[in-house]
C-alpha cells in the first residue's frame, strides 16, 4: 500500500525538471524528478595547466550524472557565487545565503608521467565539514570514468545507496539502411551513452543481451545462421562461442549469479522449456516440463530459484521454480499479461511487463506482499533491466519511429529518457558494478 | 520467385546426386535432406524431371505462381496471442499440404512471426507455436515431416512498421516459403 500511495503522490506533483544534455549520440531528458531533490553545487575543477584547456570538464560530467538520477538539483554554473578549487578558498557565508547544502570542489593535475591526478572534496556547507575527499589517479582515457566514480561517491554519501554511474549498459541498435534492409548492432556504452563500443553487427536479428556477473562477457541471441542461437562473447577480446544452437528456438540467456551456468529457453524437445546450461561441461539440465510456453528465465540473487514466463494457465504469467526442479509456483494474478520477469538485486521485488487494456507497462511486483505497482505510463514498454544498485529500471519504450530507452526509479518518482539520435534502440541490459 | 524455383530444382538435383546419406545443410533456406523411405531410384527419377527435361517439374511448380490457386496464399494470419488457425485459411493449408504430397521433393519452410506487443522472448516462442500449428496441420493432411521446416523470428522481422491494429494484424503471421 505504501508503494502505491507514494506512486500516486508522485503523479500529482507537476515539478517538471528538464535537463537537456547533448552527448555523443544521445540526449537524456529528465521527465520527472523527486519532490525535494538534494541541493548540490559542483564547481568547475581547477586545472594545473592554465595555458591549455583541461582534457575533460569533470564537473560537467558529475553535474549531468547527478541531474540524470532525478534525485539531485545541481546548481547551474552561471549561478555559482564563487569558484573555489581548494577548501581554504570556500566562502561558506556566500553558499549558506543561497541555501546551498552541498558543495563539490576539485582539481585536475597533469603529472610528470603525463597522467592525471583528480582530487575532489564533498563538503557539507552548513556544518562546514568535509563529507568525503579522494584523490584518484587517472590516465586521459579513464577521466570520464573517474568523473562517474566521483558521482558514485557523492550519490552514496548523500543518498545512502551505492551509486551506479560507473557501470555499462548493453543494448540492441537497429539501423535502417537505404535499400530497406536493416543492420542489427549489439553495443555497450556508459550509462550516459558515452564511449559506445560495437560488439557485433549482423544483417540478421540480434536479441536478449545478458551480462555475465563479472561484467566480462555478454550472452545474446543471434539469427545469423537463419535460426536463433545463443552465443557468449568476451567483451575485451571479441572472441565468441556458440553455446546453444539446437533445432527450434534458442533464446533468453540469463547468467547464474556465480557465472557458471546459463538459464535459457530451448524448444528442441518440442516446445519452449527452461534449461540450465553448465558452461564448463556444456551439459544441459531441464528445469520445466509443460506443454505451454516457458521462457524468459531470471535468477534469484542467491542462485536457488528462477522466475519465468509461462502461459500454462492460459495467459502469460510469472512463475517461480527451484533450480533443482519441482512444481513451479505462480507469482502474478493481476491481469491477463505479465511477462519478462527480472528479480531486483536484493530479491525483494521483481520488474516485469504488465499488459492491460492494450497497454504494456513496466511494473514492480513486491514479492512479500504480492502487490503490483505500475511504474510507467507509456504505451508499449518492454525489457526491464535493474541497475545493479536496484534504484532504477531501464527499459525500452516505443516511439513514433521505433523504440528508444528510458529509465524509471523503483519508487516510480524519477523518469528519464535516453534518446539516441540515430537508429532504433531496444533491449537494454544494465551491467554489474565494476569489479574492484 | 523464379530464383527460388531454380534453387529448389537445383536442390532436388543435388539431392539425387548425393548418396542415400545426404547431409542436412543447416542454415540454408532450402534444406537438402534425404527423405526417409525414399529409394535412390525415386530420387533419381524426380531429379530427371527437374534437371533432365526441366519441364514437368516447372509446370507443377508453376501452380505456386497461379494467382487463382489457393496456393497463392502464402501468409497465414493470426489473432492476438493466439496460434489457432482461422477458418479462412483452411483452404490454403489444405492446398499446400496437397502440393507437398504431390511433390515429395519440395520443402516448405514455415516462418512464424508475432506483433510487437509484450515481451520479445515470449513472442519468439509464440511465433514458433504458430509455425508448428501450421506444420502439424500439413502433416495431418499427409505431408512428410522431412518436407517441412519451422523457424520463428518472433517480433524481430515485422513486415509492417508502426504501432497500430492494422500493422499488428499484418505482423502476426506464418509465412509459407518454398
Amino acid at each position: 500500500m505504501l508503494l502505491k500511495r507514494k506512486f500516486i503522490s508522485g503523479l500529482t506533483i507537476t515539478a517538471l525538471l528538464l535537463v537537456f544534455y547533448a552527448a555523443q549520440a544521445i540526449e537524456i531528458i529528465i521527465d520527472k524528478g523527486v519532490e525535494n531533490p538534494i541541493q548540490v553545487a559542483i564547481v568547475p575543477f581547477g586545472w594545473s595547466q592554465t595555458a591549455t584547456l583541461p582534457p575533460l570538464d569533470l564537473a560537467a560530467v558529475v553535474t549531468s550524472d547527478l541531474a540524470r538520477s532525478g534525485r539531485f538539483a545541481p546548481m547551474q554554473e552561471q549561478d555559482l557565487p564563487q569558484r573555489p578549487t581548494r577548501y581554504q578558498q570556500i566562502n561558506f557565508k556566500d553558499w549558506r545565503l543561497l541555501g546551498m547544502e552541498n558543495l563539490v570542489i576539485g582539481q585536475l593535475k597533469l603529472t610528470e608521467r603525463g597522467d592525471y591526478d583528480v582530487e575532489f572534496r564533498l563538503i557539507d556547507v552548513y556544518k562546514g565539514e568535509q563529507i568525503a575527499g579522494f584523490r584518484i589517479p587517472s590516465s586521459e582515457i579513464q577521466l570520464r570514468r573517474t568523473a562517474h566514480r566521483i558521482s558514485d561517491i557523492i550519490f552514496e554519501k548523500l543518498i545512502g545507496i551505492r551509486g551506479a554511474f560507473d557501470t555499462r549498459i548493453a543494448y540492441i541498435k537497429v539501423m535502417k539502411l537505404k535499400n530497406q534492409t536493416k543492420r542489427f548492432i549489439l553495443q555497450s556504452a556508459d550509462t550516459d551513452g558515452f564511449n559506445p563500443q560495437i560488439l557485433l553487427e549482423s544483417s540478421e536479428p540480434l536479441m536478449s543481451p545478458a551480462w555475465s556477473p563479472d561484467g566480462k562477457s555478454i550472452a545474446y541471441v543471434s539469427f545469423e545462421n537463419r535460426n536463433s542461437a545463443v552465443y557468449v562473447q568476451n567483451i575485451l577480446t571479441g572472441n565468441r562461442v556458440k553455446v546453444a544452437a539446437h533445432p527450434g528456438i534458442n533464446s533468453a540467456p540469463a547468467w547464474s549469479p556465480d557465472g557458471t551456468r546459463l538459464a535459457l529457453t530451448l524448444s528442441k524437445d518440442g516446445n519452449p522449456e527452461i534449461y540450465l546450461l553448465h558452461l564448463a561441461s556444456r551439459t544441459l539440465q531441464r528445469i520445466t516440463t509443460n506443454r505451454a510456453i516457458d521462457t524468459e528465465p531470471s535468477w534469484f540473487h542467491n542462485g536457488d530459484k528462477i522466475a519465468f514466463t509461462s502461459d500454462r494457465g492460459g495467459s502469460p504469467q510469472i512463475y517461480e521454480v527451484s533450480v533443482t526442479g519441482g512444481q513451479p509456483q505462480r507469482l502474478t494474478f493481476d491481469g491477463t499479461y505479465n511477462a519478462r520477469p527480472r528479480y531486483s538485486p536484493d530479491g525483494k521485488s521483481m520488474a516485469l511487463i504488465h499488459g492491460k487494456n492494450g497497454f504494456y507497462h513496466i511494473a514492480l511486483l513486491d514479492l512479500q506482499s504480492g502487490y503490483l505497482t505500475v511504474l510507467t505510463q507509456t504505451r508499449l514498454d518492454e525489457s526491464p533491466s535493474f541497475a545493479p544498485n536496484g534504484s532504477m529500471i531501464m527499459y525500452a519504450t516505443s516511439v513514433y519511429k521505433g523504440s528508444e530507452l528510458a529509465a524509471v526509479s523503483t519508487d516510480g518518482r524519477v523518469h528519464q529518457r535516453l534518446a539516441f539520435q540515430d537508429g532504433e534502440v531496444r533491449e537494454p541490459a544494465w551491467g554489474p558494478f565494476p569489479s574492484p | 520467385m523464379i530464383k527460388r524455383l531454380l534453387l529448389i530444382i537445383l536442390a532436388s538435383s543435388l539431392l539425387a546426386a548425393c548418396s542415400a546419406t545426404g547431409k542436412k545443410d543447416e542454415g540454408a533456406t532450402v534444406e537438402q535432406r534425404n527423405i526417409p523411405g525414399q529409394t535412390d531410384d525415386a530420387a533419381a527419377s524426380s531429379s530427371a524431371q527437374a534437371y533432365g527435361t526441366g519441364f514437368d517439374a516447372a509446370t507443377s511448380m508453376l501452380a505456386l505462381d497461379d494467382p487463382q490457386s489457393p496456393l497463392s496464399v502464402r501468409i497465414i494470419y493470426f489473432d492476438y496471442d493466439s496460434s489457432t488457425v482461422l477458418p479462412q485459411f483452411r483452404n490454403a493449408i489444405e492446398a499446400h499440404a496437397a502440393f507437398l504430397v504431390a511433390n515429395p521433393n519440395v520443402i516448405l519452410s514455415m516462418e512464424g512471426h508475432a506483433d510487437e506487443r509484450g515481451s520479445r522472448e515470449y513472442n519468439l516462442a509464440l511465433g514458433e507455436r504458430r509455425a508448428i500449428t501450421v506444420k502439424r496441420q500439413m502433416l495431418l493432411l499427409g505431408a512428410s515431416a522431412s518436407q517441412t521446416r519451422t523457424i520463428s523470428y518472433g517480433e524481430e522481422r515485422p513486415v509492417e512498421e508502426g504501432h497500430d491494429e492494422y500493422v499488428w494484424s499484418q505482423n502476426r503471421r506464418v509465412e509459407l516459403i518454398y
